[in-house]
C-alpha cells in the first residue's frame, strides 16, 4: 500500500521537475538570444549608427540612418493605407454586420493574418513592382499594409463590441446621427483599445523582412522618394549578417538591439493604453 | 422631426433586432421631411458606404491575392503538371523546374521542429497554470508573449553568428561521431543545416504554441480539477486524468497553428539552412525550404518561367497555410466555445 502510494507520490514529483525542465528549455534559448543582442548590440551602437550610412565592407563605422528613415516612411505609409481599412472594416463589422457577408469578411481577415508575410510580398510585387517596372517603397508599404489590415481590424472590433450598448442608444436618442454617434461616441469611447491594436500593428511591421525582399528591395544610400527602393532596418540586418564580413556583423547586432528597442517600447506602450481601459 | 428621430434608431438596429434594416426604411423619410433631415440621412449613408467599401475591400484583398497567384503561377502549372511537385531537378538556365527538394525541406524542418516544441510548450504551460506560484507565472507569461513578438530576421541573426557556430564546433561533431553511422547523423558539420533550421524553428514556435496552450488549459473548469483532487488524485494524476483530456483538441490546435507558422517561417530559416536543394536524410546536411527559395531567388529571377515556378511554389505555400490554420482555428474554437473561454 505505501509502496503503491510512494510510487504515485515519485511519479508525480517526476513529473513536476519535468514541466520545470521544460520552462527552463524554453526560456533559456531565449534569455541567450536576448543576452546576445543587449551584449553585441550595446558594444556596437553608437551616435554614428543613428546618423549615418553604411560604410563600405572593411571600413570600421557607419550606421543604418537610412534604413531608420526608411523604414520610418514604409510604416508611416503602409499605416496611412492599413488603418483606415482596419477600422472602418471594424466600425461596419460591429455596426452593420451579423450578415454572412461579414462572416465572410473575418474569415478573409483571418486567413490574411495566417497568410506567410513573404507572399504578401509576392503579391504587392506583381501589383505594382511589374507595372511600375521598378522595386519601390510604395510596394513595400502596400505589403506591409496587408499585414496590418488584418490585426487592425480584429483588435477594433474587439474593442467597440465591449462599448456598452446603452451608450450608443442614448447619443441616438438625442438625435445624433448614426455615423457621428460611431464616430464621435463609440469609437471614442474605444479609442485607448483602438490605439492598442494600432501600435502592436505597428510594433509587428516594424520587424517584417520578407515582404521587402522584393518590393523595398533596400538600398545602401540615403533615399527617401516613393517610387525608388528604399533601405530598412530589418532589411539590412538581413543583409549584414548573412554578409562575410566582420564590421557588417556588428552593424546588424546594432540594429537588432535597436529594433528590439523600439518594438518593446511600442508594446509597453501598448499595454499601458490596454491597461488604462481596464482600469 | 421626431419621426425622423425615432427611424434612425430603427435603422441603427441597436437592441431593435426586429425592425428590417435595410435601406428602404430610410428613403421615405429623405423624401418627406426638410432639407436640414435629408442631409443628415446623407450623412449616414455616405458613412455606410464609406464602411462598407473599406469592409469590401477586404474581401477583394484576398481575391486579389488568391487570382494574382493563380495566374501568375497558371504558365509553370500548364508546363509542368504533377511533376512540379515530383520532381527534384531545379535548373533556371534549363527551365527545368521541380521543387520536391524545397517541399521535402519544409516538411522535415517544420514537423522535426513542432515534435520538439509541442511537449516543451505543453510542460512550459501546464507549469505556468498549474505549478508555478502566481507571482511567477505572472512574471514568465508575459516574458513569452513578449518573446513572440520578436522579429524573425532577429532569431536569424542570432542563429546565423551565434548558434550555427556552436552546432558546428561542439553539437555536429558530437553526433557525427557517435551517431554517425545513422543515416540522420552522417557527414560533416556544417553549422548551416536543417538541424539549424529545425532548432532555430522549434525557439520561434514555443512561445506561440505556449500561450494558446496556456489559454486552452485556464478554460479547464475548476470543478473537473476539484473532482480529481477531491478523490485523492496527486497533482500530476489531476493533470492527466481532468486537464489533459479536456484540453485535448485545443492543444492540438495550438501545435497545428505552430505549424502553420513554421511552415511559413521565412527570413530565420533562409539564414541557417543552408539553402542547398538536397534531399538528403541527414540533419546535417544543409537543405532548402519553400518560402527560402521564394526568398532567394523572387528578386532575380532570370525567365518568366522562373518567375512564374517561384509563384506556383508561393501558391502551394498559401494554400498549405489556409488548410493547416483553419484546421487549428476549428479545433481551438472548439474547445472556447464549450467552456466560454478566450483562446
Amino acid at each position: 500500500m505505501t509502496g503503491a502510494i510512494g510510487f504515485r507520490k515519485l511519479k508525480n514529483h517526476t513529473m513536476t521537475l519535468l514541466m520545470f525542465g521544460a520552462t527552463a528549455a524554453v526560456l533559456v534559448p531565449l534569455a541567450l538570444i536576448f543576452f546576445h543582442i543587449v551584449k553585441m548590440g550595446l558594444s556596437s551602437v553608437n551616435l554614428d549608427f543613428f546618423t549615418q550610412i553604411p560604410k563600405p565592407p572593411g571600413e570600421a563605422g557607419g550606421g543604418m540612418a537610412n534604413g531608420m528613415l526608411g523604414s520610418g516612411i514604409m510604416i508611416a505609409v503602409a499605416s496611412l493605407i492599413g488603418l483606415p481599412v482596419g477600422i472602418f472594416g471594424a466600425i461596419y463589422l460591429v455596426e452593420y454586420g451579423g450578415s454572412k457577408l461579414s462572416t465572410a469578411i473575418r474569415f478573409a481577415a483571418d486567413v490574411l493574418s495566417g497568410t506567410p508575410s513573404i507572399i504578401t510580398g509576392m503579391v504587392a510585387y506583381t501589383l505594382l513592382v511589374v507595372p511600375l517596372k521598378g522595386f519601390s517603397a510604395l510596394a513595400g508599404a502596400v505589403a506591409l499594409s496587408l499585414i496590418m489590415i488584418p490585426i487592425v481590424l480584429r483588435t477594433t472590433e474587439e474593442q467597440l463590441k465591449l462599448v456598452p450598448g446603452t451608450l450608443r442608444e442614448a447619443s441616438l436618442a438625442l438625435g445624433v446621427p448614426l455615423w457621428r454617434t460611431c464616430l464621435k461616441v463609440t469609437l471614442r469611447s474605444a479609442l485607448s483599445g483602438v490605439l492598442t491594436g494600432v501600435l502592436l500593428a505597428i510594433a509587428r511591421v516594424a520587424g517584417e523582412t520578407a515582404p521587402l525582399l522584393f518590393t523595398a528591395l533596400g538600398n545602401q544610400f540615403w533615399g527617401s522618394k516613393l517610387t525608388a527602393p528604399m533601405a530598412a532596418i530589418p532589411l539590412q540586418i538581413f543583409n549584414f549578417a548573412i554578409s562575410p564580413y566582420e564590421d557588417w556583423h556588428r552593424l546588424a547586432w546594432a540594429g537588432a538591439l535597436v529594433l528590439v528597442s523600439v518594438m518593446f517600447c511600442l508594446s509597453l506602450t501598448a499595454r499601458y493604453f490596454g491597461r488604462a481601459r481596464h482600469s | 422631426m421626431q419621426t425622423n428621430v425615432h427611424t434612425e434608431v430603427e435603422a441603427s438596429g441597436l437592441g431593435l433586432d426586429s425592425y428590417p434594416q435595410t435601406e428602404t426604411t430610410l428613403q421615405p423619410v429623405t423624401k418627406t421631411t426638410g432639407p436640414e433631415a435629408g442631409k443628415r440621412l446623407n450623412g449616414d449613408a455616405l458613412f455606410r458606404y464609406l464602411t462598407t467599401f473599406f469592409a469590401l475591400s477586404i474581401l477583394a484583398i484576398l481575391a486579389l491575392m488568391l487570382v494574382e497567384m493563380t495566374s501568375e503561377s497558371l504558365p509553370a502549372i500548364r508546363k509542368f503538371g504533377w511533376q512540379f511537385v515530383t520532381g527534384s531537378n531545379w535548373d533556371a538556365v534549363q527551365g527545368d523546374f521541380g521543387a520536391l527538394p524545397y517541399l521535402w525541406g519544409s516538411v522535415i524542418s517544420s514537423v522535426l521542429a513542432l515534435l520538439l516544441a509541442t511537449p516543451l510548450s505543453i510542460g512550459a504551460a501546464l507549469f505556468i497554470t498549474e505549478i508555478a506560484p502566481k507571482s511567477l507565472s505572472g512574471m514568465i507569461a508575459p516574458l513569452i508573449e513578449l518573446l513572440a513578438a520578436i522579429p524573425s530576421v532577429i532569431y536569424g541573426l542570432w542563429g546565423v553568428l551565434v548558434m550555427a557556430p556552436w552546432l558546428q564546433s561542439t553539437v555536429e561533431p558530437f553526433l557525427s561521431e557517435r551517431f554517425g553511422f545513422l543515416p540522420f547523423f552522417a557527414g560533416a558539420p556544417y553549422g548551416v543545416s536543417m538541424l539549424a533550421a529545425v532548432f532555430i524553428l522549434m525557439i520561434m514556435v514555443v512561445p506561440i504554441i505556449t500561450s494558446i496552450t496556456k489559454e486552452v488549459l485556464l478554460a479547464v473548469p475548476q470543478s473537473q480539477k476539484e473532482a480529481a483532487i477531491a478523490l485523492g488524485a496527486t497533482r500530476w494524476e489531476m493533470i492527466k486524468m481532468s486537464i489533459l483530456p479536456y484540453g485535448r483538441s485545443g492543444i492540438l490546435g495550438a501545435a497545428i497553428l505552430g505549424l502553420g507558422r513554421a511552415v511559413g517561417e521565412t527570413m530565420a530559416v533562409t539564414m541557417v539552412i543552408g539553402n542547398a536543394p538536397k534531399i538528403s536524410l541527414s540533419l546535417l546536411s544543409p537543405a532548402y525550404t519553400m518560402p527560402s527559395v521564394i526568398a532567394n531567388e523572387f528578386a532575380e529571377a532570370t525567365s518568366k518561367l522562373h518567375s512564374s515556378a517561384l509563384m506556383e511554389i508561393g501558391l502551394i505555400l498559401l494554400v498549405v497555410t489556409l488548410v493547416i490554420n483553419a484546421l487549428a482555428r476549428l479545433l481551438i474554437w472548439s474547445v472556447s466555445r464549450d467552456s466560454g473561454g478566450a483562446a
